[in-house]
């Protein structure tokens, strides 16, 4: 089974760029769900408090605690209404721009910080590199639940101060994973031959390192965000996250919480779009390590030409 | 029925993968007899190692699947047994040893418990086990058997680890022993001394030696029989020195010919004016000295290997030289210039002149990158070689140059062979049209017919471009069809240095001698005649 053989049976697909995208996406169809799925989330984050912000907010108390799937009162209770009457469908898409911000904020803001730190780390053999980690040590010997309630409890508990917060707690998770990970591939023979043929170090990390440290950071950052959605309904839960009327799917969850045993609905629905969109993002995580790296490319390839 | 020891009858294994069915093997039958050695030759992916599998039950189903045959041992269809009955032989009547000691010890045992231990799991008293233990450190030939068997796997040698492996197999006294590569992984001197050993412990039980290598020298030293692989298929078997002298298959004969250390030696090149200049050039990290003092000198159009065995600090010159690490004493004059005190603006002119191809280019290329990339990268960082649009073109030329097709371009390293990799590996060396190229074990992943091929392209370039070359290698006979000049390193310290010739037909110096005698030749009968040398002298 020697790997010249091997050699004719794959032949890059002589197709355009887009349609290459498309193809990859279709043959793993758990992470083409998944992207319709967070085109559908990212829509109600744009579109969601413009159009139904009314709707959203509208009590109507006959309404209270009304059960899901009732067609009488129209689509909007399609899948019922919380304790104040107001109608759960139009509140989950107008609660997506919130969390999606914060989260996604949050995430964004400590993978940039906490990777470039990480690789700033993993390339200086001098202090630098010895300092650099014990910025991450310190920020994690505080509960990081804790450091948030302090801070929020000083500043004023709006989107922006959440999203640093939770953004400044989260550092250290991509500091570490990217500096244990620069450390590994800086000593790799082809960093070396990098090196001989007289690569910048500039050259060497963003053309060499990167493309190898992307995959994983993004990965944890999908699992991360999913940790951020439910610290944020944490912070909410104690009255020091978003302040309603704002509403997160975070803090429909907590508010629903009293209502458990007699209307499972006010915190099942909000809860199902929190798992539904961190699973989405896992699936397309594991679909983008797999299509950026070149040795496991062709499972996709196999599987689209299996499909054409 | 017949009364072969072990015998392994028309079997097939076939791996399902999600590219569809491969076949380890094909049809293969052999067998062995008691007291027997008999050796499996072939190069990797010719599936030599698979019917050992077997035997063993070390493949996994799926996607490994048995298509057909039959193993016999003492009589017994090894295949049809229950697990129960096949973990009773395992181990206790059939012995493994691998190529990697290191990886198949426990690092938090110490040896002698671990030694022990196979012993206690088949049913020994542990105190007899102990006893028995000690008795077999000092049988494979581990000095100090007591104070060695509190001592954990990573305090012993590469030869020293083997020589463990070597005693828990024969801890059981095993009818069959079977050793896949095991002096793959360890220097000439120590690999003699294992085959050595493997010999004797092979006469005194009477076992059965089961040898899987890729070199034509272990063969020849220590195989009575030999099965040749190519292609998942047994091309050719029968006695070694018949096989050696009278090849009839065409796969065996191409073989043999690629054996390296056959060629003509090269007779020098003239002196002129050398290109670079090593002057009492030294290393050391904190105590430990890795190179005390080394000086030498490289010619225009020269090739001047470097040999000695793992921790003579053949690779610590290289590696200096191209700055990768910092020299503690010395300079290296290049056209004049110490490039040890080089500002990093005044190093990369140089970096175009002196390039490197490393050992193992399966990790000295970019996985996430083509290989238009990996050749054009030179270009990018050295702007003005070539005008870009024809970055392309040139790219592909030098791919042809290096004996690969201009369609390669848009492929990823790990749809190549390891030898087709080291040919990307200089074609990317010589986009930056280097004049001196430093080979770091540039061959010695490689099997040998391909490890010929890659030699012939260098010489080619030698010839045609006038490239010097510095060419590390821990293995004489590779030296011997391509250096110009030879230095022999011991303990970061020249021994011997002169013209090829020189140093194989009239070595100077004692180790050289050793170093020589150790590699092997793959002459069976040159092997007897030295072996028959060496106990005259002894």
């Amino acid at each position: 089974m020697s790997v010249s053989e091997n050699i004719s049976t794959i032949e890059t697909p002589k197709k355009g760029k887009i349609k290459t995208f498309f193809s990859l996406l279709w043959s793993d169809q758990f992470a083409f769900f998944a992207a319709v799925f967070l085109i559908l989330v990212l829509t109600s984050v744009i579109f969601g408090p413009m159009l139904l912000d009314y709707d959203a907010g509208r009590q109507n108390l006959r309404g209270r605690n009304a059960a899901p799937f009732d067609f009488t009162r129209g689509w909007m209770w399609f899948l019922g209404g919380d304790q104040l009457g107001r109608p759960l469908l139009a509140r989950v898409l107008v609660a997506a721009q919130n969390t999606i911000f914060v989260a996604g904020g949050a995430v964004m803001i400590s993978m940039t910080i906490g990777s470039v730190l990480g690789v700033i780390a993993g390339n200086s053999r001098g202090r630098l590199g010895q300092f650099i980690p014990r910025i991450a040590d310190v920020i994690m010997s505080f509960p990081s639940l804790l450091l948030a309630v302090i801070v929020l409890y000083m500043l004023e508990p709006s989107v922006s101060n959440i999203i640093i917060v939770l953004a400044i707690t989260r550092i250290p998770v991509y500091l570490r994973t990217a500096r244990a990970e620069i450390l590994e591939i800086r000593e790799r023979m082809f960093i070396q031959a990098a090196i001989v043929m007289g690569a910048s170090k500039f050259r060497i990390i963003f053309r060499h390192m990167m493309p190898m440290l992307l995959p994983t950071l993004l990965t944890v950052a999908t699992l991360d965000f999913a940790f951020v959605m439910l610290a944020e309904s944490s912070l909410s839960f104690l009255g020091i996250g978003i302040q309603p009327p704002d509403i997160t799917w975070g803090l429909m969850v907590s508010q629903g919480r009293p209502y458990l045993t007699t209307a499972w609905w006010l915190s099942f629905w909000p809860g199902l779009a929190i798992i539904f969109t961190t699973l989405s993002l896992n699936l397309i995580s594991n679909w983008i390590r797999i299509a950026l790296d070149p040795q496991q490319r062709w499972r996709l390839e196999i599987e689209s030409k299996k499909n054409d | 029925m017949t009364d072969y020891l072990l015998e392994v009858r028309d079997l097939s294994v076939t791996f399902h993968t999600t590219r569809g069915p491969v076949d380890a093997v094909r049809n293969v039958s052999w067998h062995l007899n008691r007291g027997e050695v008999l050796a499996i030759l072939g190069e990797s992916g010719s599936g030599k190692s698979v019917s050992a599998a077997a035997i063993m039950d070390l493949i996994d189903m799926p996607p490994g699947e048995i298509k057909s045959g039959e193993i016999f041992f003492e009589g017994e269809n090894l295949l049809t047994m229950d697990q129960e009955a096949r973990r009773e032989i395992n181990g206790k009547k059939i012995a493994m040893i691998f190529q990697d000691p290191l990886s198949h010890l426990n690092p938090v045992y110490t040896v002698g418990w671990q030694i022990e231990e196979t012993m206690v799991i088949h049913g020994t008293a542990r105190r007899v086990a102990q006893k028995e233990m000690l008795s077999l450190l000092t049988k494979v030939g581990i000095p100090d058997p007591i104070l060695a068997a509190k001592k954990y796997p990573h305090q012993f040698s590469g030869g020293q680890r083997q020589r463990v492996m070597i005693a828990m197999a024969l801890a059981l006294k095993p009818d069959v022993l079977i050793a896949d590569e095991p002096t793959t992984a360890l220097d000439v001197t120590v690999q003699a001394q294992i085959l050595k050993l493997l010999q004797e412990l092979q006469r005194e039980t009477g076992m059965g030696l089961v040898i899987i290598t890729h070199d034509l020298g272990v063969v020849a030293e220590i195989a009575d029989r030999v099965v040749v692989m190519n292609n998942a298929e047994i091309v050719e078997s029968g006695l070694v020195s018949d096989v050696y002298h009278n090849p009839k298959h065409a796969y065996t004969k191409k073989l043999i010919a690629s054996a390296p250390g056959n060629g003509e030696m090269s007779s020098g090149v003239k002196s002129q004016e050398p290109i670079l200049q090593l002057e009492n050039v030294s290393k050391a990290y904190g105590d430990f000295v890795a190179l005390r003092g080394m000086s030498f000198e490289l010619m225009p159009g020269e090739v001047v290997a470097i040999v000695g065995e793992s921790g003579s600090g053949k690779s610590t010159v290289a590696r200096m030289l191209l700055r990768l690490e910092e020299a503690s004493g010395g300079v290296v004059k290049y056209r004049g210039d110490d490039i040890l005190s080089m500002s990093s603006s005044e190093l990369l002119s140089i970096r175009r002149d002196i390039q490197m191809v490393f050992q193992d280019p399966t990790q000295s290329l970019n996985p996430r990158m083509s290989v238009y990339q990996i050749i054009s990268e030179a270009w990018i960082i050295h702007a003005g070689i070539i005008a870009k649009s024809k970055w392309k073109e040139r790219a592909g030329q030098l791919l042809e140059q290096v004996g690969l097709k201009r369609e390669h371009l848009d492929r990823y390293p790990h749809q190549f062979s390891g030898g087709q990799k080291q040919r990307i590996a200089i074609a990317r060396a010589l986009a930056l049209e280097p004049k001196i190229i430093i080979c770091d074990e540039a061959v010695s992943a490689l099997d040998v017919s391909i490890q010929a091929q890659v030699i012939a392209l260098l010489k080619g370039l030698q010839k045609n471009l006038g490239i010097s070359f510095i060419f590390i290698a821990h293995d004489l006979p590779v030296v011997r069809d391509f250096a110009d000049r030879v230095i022999v390193m011991k303990s970061g310290e020249i021994v011997e240095e002169g013209a090829v010739q020189q140093i194989f037909e009239a070595p100077k110096e004692l180790y050289t001698r050793n170093l020589l005698n150790a590699s092997l030749d793959p002459d069976p009968k040159v092997q007897a005649a030295r072996r028959m040398a060496a106990a005259a002298v002894s």
